[in-house]
């Protein structure tokens, strides 16, 4: 699983630090830090963080385990 | 170009990639999900998959993150051949085809040039392959820095206090480390946002315990017996003990390997029309041979049609996408990067973002918070009009100030807003450095073709 946050988006709303607090975190009171590669048992966790943003800022892929195409989450 | 040619194109031409890195992978995802189904290649020299770098110097440095862990996401399957671990050497633009460091050669229809910057290494070779000695660019160089951080060195000397020299000196500070800063300017990030947000930089990076130094250069690095870094010689006469440097003076645009190729090519980048389209060093524009990310320079209509080279993480991106969609497209179905520049830092624990082009502002304006409190937004002004806005720890508020300078909207800024401030009703002059003088990496560099690049003999037409 990878993840990578468009960071010029993110509004810093914390809402991924609150539903995957060990993989994005604030960082002072703006800024988000983050790690581009998580544990495999976060999964669900940032799959719920992706789908939170209202920005639509973090873009994932390998979260769904069915393997076949890695479509990330962000296509448009 | 007839349509049939496109067409034909799209279905079965070949389009290189070089440089397969954040530009070069989102340009390849893009040509896929707009239907190229022809062969398409990636060349890029490092032997790893695209990965993103902002995190070297953030979250690899604070330990949140593993520095060769940060390959990006993908956004779709690209069904490319990848050529990794060999450098792009040359490129013969009659014949269509790039050479490779391995003897091997690549024949395109379509070319992307995507080869990045590196890191502008320290000039005296000697001192630069002290032990301890870094730059920070590429993950290699974020992960032996991490180490070197962990292994808790007396002193970390930093050598340029643009962003990365910052975010450097920030994250040793978080992680217990003393550390020395040293900036030919009067402050931190003096280059990208000017002295009077600079000066804000500086009571940041002092406050949290690094020993700024400003106004001096590093004159020497001086090694012990086995070749290891232990000193730091400054213009001032003084000496810094350090085991760690960290060089941190901008970048070089890999443009080398173009050389006597007939491109636009040259040290301050490629230069290209707004559709991507690289020049020849005729100024001609080709129509194969694209660029994007921070090789590129382009001319923005927003910003006087200066040609732009954003150092930018979303240029990279957005470029790409363009290039990407006007590789495989005819002429009307075009489009122009016109991107509205824009980047993120953060240290010390401050959120710092920006929009516009801050280098071209004259004048400054705090319009929210305040300078002393380090949570504003601040306005710059060039000739009248808004160009810029940059926010500490005040983001939320860039959105509005991107469609003032989308509209240009006249500068000195006229509404008034929630919160007013004393310093916040009267522009100032922002305090850019002389722009012939050379500065730390500003991330955004307005230019012209330099003289030096000069490959044409100039005839003035007679009448
Ligand atoms: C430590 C760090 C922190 C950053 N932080 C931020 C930030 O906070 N915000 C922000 O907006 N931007 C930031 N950036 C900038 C951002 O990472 C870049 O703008 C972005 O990486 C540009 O992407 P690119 O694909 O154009 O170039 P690059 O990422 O430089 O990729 C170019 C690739 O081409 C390869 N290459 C070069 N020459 C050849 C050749 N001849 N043949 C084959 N391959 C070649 C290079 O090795 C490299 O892999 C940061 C950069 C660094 C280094
Ligand atoms: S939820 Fe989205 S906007 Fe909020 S902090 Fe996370 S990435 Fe940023």
């Amino acid at each position: 699983m990878r993840l990578v946050v468009d960071l010029n988006k993110c509004q810093g709303y914390a809402q991924c630090a609150f539903l995957a607090p060990d993989v994005f975190a604030m960082h002072g009171e703006e800024a988000l830090i983050y790690d581009p590669c998580p544990q495999e048992e976060q999964r669900e966790r940032v799959a719920r963080a992706v789908a939170a943003c209202p920005v639509r800022a973090i873009t994932a892929d390998g979260l769904h385990r069915a393997g076949g195409t890695q479509e990330a989450s962000d296509v448009r | 170009m007839s349509a049939d040619h496109v067409e034909r194109l799209r279905r079965e031409g070949r389009i290189v990639i070089v440089g397969a890195s954040l530009a070069g992978l989102r340009a390849a995802e893009t040509l896929r999900a707009e239907g190229f189904a022809g062969d398409l290649t990636l060349i890029g020299d490092e032997p790893c998959e695209p990965y993103d770098r902002p995190p070297l110097s953030k979250s690899a440095l604070l330990g949140m993150a593993s520095p060769l862990r940060t390959e990006l996401p993908r956004r779709r399957e690209i069904d490319a051949k990848w050529r990794l671990g060999v450098a792009a050497t040359g490129l013969d633009l009659a014949a269509k085809r790039v050479r490779l460091a391995d003897g091997d050669e690549v024949e395109y229809d379509r070319l992307l040039i995507a080869t990045g910057v590196r890191a502008r290494p320290w000039f005296n070779e000697e001192e630069a392959r002290l032990d301890g000695v870094c730059v920070l660019r590429t993950r290699q160089d974020a992960a032996d820095l991490a180490r070197r951080l962990k292994a808790g060195p007396r002193r970390v000397f930093v050598i340029g206090a643009g962003f990365a020299g910052s975010e450097v000196a920030s994250a040793c500070r978080e992680t217990g480390l003393p550390v020395s800063m040293a900036e030919r300017a009067a402050a931190p990030l003096v280059g990208a946002l000017g002295g009077v947000v600079g000066a804000v930089a500086a009571d940041l990076a002092t406050e949290h315990g690094v020993d700024l130094r400003t106004h001096v250069t590093v004159t020497a690095l001086e090694g012990d017996t086995v070749g290891r870094v232990r000193a730091v010689h400054l213009s001032d006469e003084s000496v810094v003990e350090a085991d760690v440097v960290v060089v941190s003076l901008g970048s070089l645009r890999n443009t080398e390997w173009l050389a006597g190729s007939g491109l636009g090519a040259g040290p301050r980048g490629i230069a290209c029309d707004a559709g991507c389209r690289a020049f020849d060093f005729r100024g001609i524009v080709t129509d194969d041979v694209f660029v994007a990310g921070d090789v590129a320079r382009s001319p923005h209509a927003l910003f006087g049609y200066q040609f732009l080279s954003l150092e930018h993480w979303g240029n990279a991106v957005a470029q790409a996408e363009t290039a990407a969609h006007n590789m495989i497209c005819d002429g009307a179905d075009r489009r122009p990067h016109l991107w509205m520049p824009a980047f993120w830092s953060s240290m010390f624990g401050v959120n710092i973002k920006s929009v516009g082009v801050p280098p071209m502002g004259e004048q400054l304006m705090i319009t929210q918070g305040s300078l002393a409190e380090r949570r504003f937004v601040g306005v710059y002004g060039h000739q009248g009009r808004i160009v810029a806005a940059v926010t500490f720890d005040n983001a939320r508020w860039l959105e509005f100030y991107q469609r003032q300078i989308e509209r240009g909207a006249p500068f000195p800024v006229e509404f008034s807003t929630p919160d007013r401030r004393p310093e916040g009703r009267q522009p100032v002059p922002a305090g850019f450095p002389d722009p012939s003088l050379p500065t730390h990496g500003p991330m955004v560099t307005l230019t012209g073709y330099s003289p030096a690049d000069q490959q044409l003999v100039f005839h003035p037409a007679r009448h």
